[in-house]
């Protein structure tokens, strides 16, 4: 289980970015992460898999703990080889190497399991065997994503996050990529769903948690957060205006809590 | 120093005198070549600009002259069984190991200068890790010049100046052994980027978090590359040092600069990144450097003494000219 207590993260020393984060990814669920540009989403899964320090970034307060183990201040290969794999927002596949040299970087930490993870992958994704040979950087968006969740497939992670994977995809492929991860899930990993498609995560989550500006605001069931009327209007789109400037998702409650009070 | 190598032949007719320039070019530009990738190879993994290249291949070259002639020391056990004929010409055999105890000692010497230098200086701009580079090579400096100063140290060449005879050409033993040597460091390092610890070289050099996302231990990918650098770059320095190149089988202080500077115009030529790109560099910029020694010869007194070894700068600039990446560099490079 992966527990995030009260996590700060800070920036070039001055920005702080997450403000007292805390969720969790209890063993086998799916778990989604929601919120708006700039929320922290992307900078969450950089503190739990050790990447801050490329961004010139720090967690300053509060732990990461997985299974029991503090892995704030580990490093990234210590963080892969303890059981968490990140696919990365944009993917970032390896635009020089082949399909089969991407997957292979996959494998850096878990040699062993490099062949039946390759078939596992490959049986998944009958397009990359196709394209096995060739340059990751020559293919689609779609083909590309599947290739970065193949790449994190292959250190059989105990738990996988994936931000925002729908990026950019068709609705199609979303749907596509949205049944790899459940099929991800079923065969036992935990996934940790970051995304901006707020109907796509939640229609698969057990669980979900909203954040805003460094914080988390809501939390609930999946299938409870897809009804409530505040997660509708303002991330589903269901009664917002279209054309005005998305107000935040405190605003919203605020404005609900005053109309409550005043009626 | 002006090299005995860039001199003329003395005509012996046309396609002889032909044959043995071109020889001459690939040989010279097989050592440039070795040295071009063990810059590429450092640059790739590291995105380092390596301006120490030019030390550590000296001191590559000291270690070889170190062994073969020292090995009578205790302390290297290999020696009395396989040298019973100390102070004498090794034989092959025992001379390439040696050879190859040299290039594991400045593999080490890479590694260690990676890790104490350049490791914790990771993420500083591009020109700010060229400085430090500079200032491992000044460091070296000392080491270097104390060693050779009062002698040139002989590299102990099996075959000395003997040569074959091949189409009325003299072809010189170590030219062919330059060669050889080029190509097996051509094919090791390309079975290198196969290999699980390549892969992950070249993944690093394509997008350093996202390999580090993959768990891959990137302090450990620039120390090996560091490594091989140093023993390539130190690999060119001793078949540099063999006659007929300029030092005649020794490793003296006048190699330093060529070993320093000549690599510069080939790997910018080959584009910085891109290990064909070296080989073909050191090739055409040798071959221009020979072939204009050779038959350029008689307008040394309208062009001055030592002219073939600005050529391979003319060249360098000519080709920037017309393709500002190299011949083979990715366009990205423009970005550092
Ligand atoms: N390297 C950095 N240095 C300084 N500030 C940063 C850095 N990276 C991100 N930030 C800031 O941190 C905040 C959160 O960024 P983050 O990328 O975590 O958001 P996000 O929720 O993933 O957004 P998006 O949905 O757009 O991907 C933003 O205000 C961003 O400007
Ligand atoms: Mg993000």
């Amino acid at each position: 289980m992966l527990e995030i207590s009260n996590l700060e993260v800070v920036y070039n020393e001055v920005a702080l970015v997450l403000r007292g984060l805390s969720i969790e990814v209890p063993d086998g669920s799916v778990v989604a992460l929601l919120g708006s540009n700039g929320a922290g989403k992307t900078t969450t899964a950089r503190a739990t898999t050790g990447l801050l320090d490329n961004h010139e970034g720090k967690s300053t307060k509060g732990t990461i703990m997985w299974n029991g183990q503090d892995i704030t201040h580990m490093k990234p290969s210590s963080i892969v080889r303890a059981g968490i794999s990140q696919v990365m927002e944009g993917r970032r596949c390896f635009g020089e190497l082949t399909v089969d040299e991407n997957l292979a970087t996959g494998a850096f930490t878990n040699k062993d399991g490099a062949k039946r993870n390759y078939d596992r992958v490959m049986e998944l994704f009958p397009r990359l065997l196709e394209r096995r040979k060739q340059l990751a950087g020559y293919m689609s968006g779609g083909e590309q994503q599947m290739l970065a969740i193949g790449r994190a497939m292959m250190a059989e992670p105990k738990l996988m996050i994936l931000d925002e994977p729908s990026l950019g995809l068709a609705p199609l492929l979303v749907q596509q990529v949205r049944d790899v991860i459940s099929l991800i899930n079923s065969e036992g990993t935990s996934i940790l769903l970051i995304e901006q498609n707020a109907m796509m995560a939640l229609s698969i989550a057990d669980f979900g948690y909203i954040m805003e500006n460094g914080k988390i605001v809501m939390d609930g069931e999946g299938q409870k957060l897809l009804a409530d009327d505040d997660v509708k209007e303002f991330y589903l789109g269901l009664h917002g205006d279209e054309s005005g400037e998305r107000k935040s998702f405190r605003d919203v409650k605020h404005y609900k809590r005053r109309k409550k009070w005043a009626s | 120093m002006i090299d005995v190598l860039l001199l003329a032949q003395e005509s012996t007719g046309f396609f002889p005198t032909f044959l043995q320039t071109l020889i001459k070019g690939l040989a010279l530009g097989s050592i440039y070549a070795v040295m071009g990738i063990g810059f590429v190879i450092v640059f790739k993994g590291t995105q380092v600009l390596n301006f120490a290249a030019g030390g550590i291949a000296m001191a590559g070259a000291l270690f070889m002259s170190i062994l073969v002639n020292d090995a009578g020391l205790p302390f290297l056990p290999f020696s009395n069984p396989l040298a019973p004929e100390i102070g004498t010409t090794p034989s092959i055999p025992r001379w390439l190991i040696n050879l190859v105890l040299a290039l594991i000692i400045a593999a080490i010497l890479g590694m260690v200068l990676e890790r104490i230098a350049i490791r914790p200086m990771i993420g500083q701009p591009l020109f700010s890790m060229a400085v430090i580079t500079l200032g491992i090579e000044t460091a070296l400096g000392p080491f270097n010049r104390d060693a050779t100063s009062l002698t040139a140290r002989s590299l102990q060449i099996p075959w000395g100046l003997e040569q074959w005879e091949f189409l009325g050409a003299g072809i010189p033993k170590s030219y062919v052994g330059a060669m050889v040597a080029a190509v097996l460091c051509f094919l090791s390092i390309n079975l290198f980027f196969r290999s699980r610890f390549g892969v992950a070289m070249r993944a690093v050099a394509f997008d350093q978090e996202a390999a580090q996302a993959q768990g891959i231990n990137v302090g450990r990918v620039f120390s090996i590359a560091w490594g091989l650098g140093a023993a390539l770059v130190a690999v060119g320095a001793i078949f540099y040092g063999m006659g007929p190149f300029p030092p005649q089988g020794t490793v003296s202080q006048e190699i330093h600069p060529v070993l320093a500077f000549r690599v510069l115009p080939v790997i910018i030529l080959g584009g910085l990144d891109s290990i064909p790109g070296a080989l073909y560099g050191g090739l055409l910029i040798a071959s221009a450097e020979v072939f204009a020694g050779q038959y350029l010869a008689q307008w040394t007194s309208v062009l001055g003494a030592g002219y073939s070894t600005i050529v391979p700068y003319i060249v360098m600039l000519i080709v920037l000219l017309v393709r500002p990446y190299g011949l083979f560099g990715s366009e990205e490079i423009r970005r550092v």
